[in-house]
């Protein structure tokens, strides 16, 4: 088993929500990556859960910055400490909306000038902090506050965009296996260039479930095939280990969407789309996998 | 030597202390827990240490820790406030 680092990075205690996946995601990354990191974090959730200024929670430096710039500012930051000289892990932290939507550009930038830096998505499907709107990231038939009827449109897929720059790594991730988050982030800080984990960090607020289902609703997402955790590293994928045994003993995907009250109401044509969309990404990744295409 | 940035530093209790958002305050069974951890594991604020104590003034009472407990050791009590 990993030898997981005993230090902690947040003090007690964050402004969370009870039961927040993503700083359970926040507290396994910074275990990971060690006292010699620098975090990047644009509007977000963890850009409020660090506490009330000028006290923070996180005891590592920490830059807050604007919502489209966060992988821009990490590249200079990254390109500062190699200039001096330094190893200093530069890690962008950003939700899925500084990610998917606002983001977007900056990330697509820095993977392409090649930054030797992380950049972590945790992924609660809306933009959580504000109030749970609808962003790219939210799945197809989701309730939001600007989606009340459910999204009638689907999930942007994130991963293939960060495939097609080919970074040297990346990984998918889920709250719920702390330890598998951990060997991915410690994978990924031991290799130069840009690198992305995604994370799926399930908010009991936002998806409305109670507060101490988080881990549970995050196994079952990927027991479901809705969430797929791998790895790929010089564009050789490796599907984990909870995503094997997922695939040859699914659980229903009914089991993931009844216990979430953002998916109440959910039409059959909906639930049938992304039944067919889990399948379709799974098999594609399995494909990748055995060498196929 | 004065401050140009508006800098944090940190501190416990930067939000407070968030036990007193509590409903639910989870009690631990010693005599049925087998100590594997699981609850510190899984814990978002890192409020259980080494020794499975667990934080009272910090536990925010999600719950995560009865529910994820593979013994049931651990029972979420109603706070009396």
């Amino acid at each position: 088993m990993t030898e997981i680092r005993k230090e902690e990075f947040i003090l007690k205690c964050t402004s969370a929500c009870a039961g927040c996946g993503g700083s359970l995601c926040l507290r396994y990354v910074l275990k990971a990556a060690g006292p010699d990191t620098v975090l990047v974090v644009p509007a977000c959730c963890t850009s409020v859960i660090q506490g009330i200024y000028p006290a923070t929670a996180v005891n590592i430096p920490v830059y807050n910055i604007a919502f489209a710039a966060a992988a821009a500012c990490a590249s200079g930051m990254s390109s500062a400490f190699r200039a001096l000289g330094r190893k200093t892990n530069v890690i962008a932290y950003a939700g899925d909306g500084g990610t998917v939507d606002i983001g977007i550009q900056a990330l697509s930038g820095a993977f392409e000038r090649g930054t030797d830096f992380l950049y972590i998505c945790y992924d609660n499907e809306a933009y959580g902090n504000t109030g749970m709107q609808r962003s790219g990231a939210t799945p197809l038939g989701a309730r939001t506050t600007t989606t009340p009827g459910g999204k009638p449109t689907t999930k942007k897929d994130l991963d293939r965009i960060v495939e097609a720059h080919d970074p040297p790594y990346m990984a998918t991730a889920c709250s719920a296996y702390p330890l598998d988050l951990y060997k991915k982030v410690k994978r990924a800080l031991g290799i130069p260039g840009p690198k992305f984990i995604h994370i799926l960090a399930p908010c009991p607020p936002g998806w409305r479930f109670p507060a101490e289902q988080t881990v549970e609703m995050g196994k079952l997402a990927v027991k479901s095939g809705m969430w797929v955790l791998y790895e790929r590293e010089y564009g050789s994928l490796t599907i984990s280990a909870p995503s094997k045994a997922a695939m040859r003993k699914p659980v229903p995907l009914e089991e993931y969407i009844r216990r979430q009250g953002r998916f109440r109401g959910i039409t059959d044509a909906a639930l049938t789309e992304l039944r067919h969309q889990a399948d379709l990404n799974l098999r594609r990744l399995t494909r990748e996998a055995e060498g196929i295409c | 030597m004065r401050e140009r940035l508006a800098v944090s530093r940190p501190v416990e209790a930067s939000s407070g202390r968030t036990g007193s958002w509590r409903t639910f305050r989870p009690v631990v069974d010693r005599e049925v827990c087998n100590a594997c951890g699981l609850c510190a594991l899984y814990c978002p604020e890192a409020v259980i240490d080494d020794d499975l104590e667990i934080d009272l003034a910090f536990c925010k009472g999600c719950g995560i820790c009865a529910n994820e407990c593979p013994k049931k050791a651990i029972e979420m009590i109603r706070e009396d406030r």
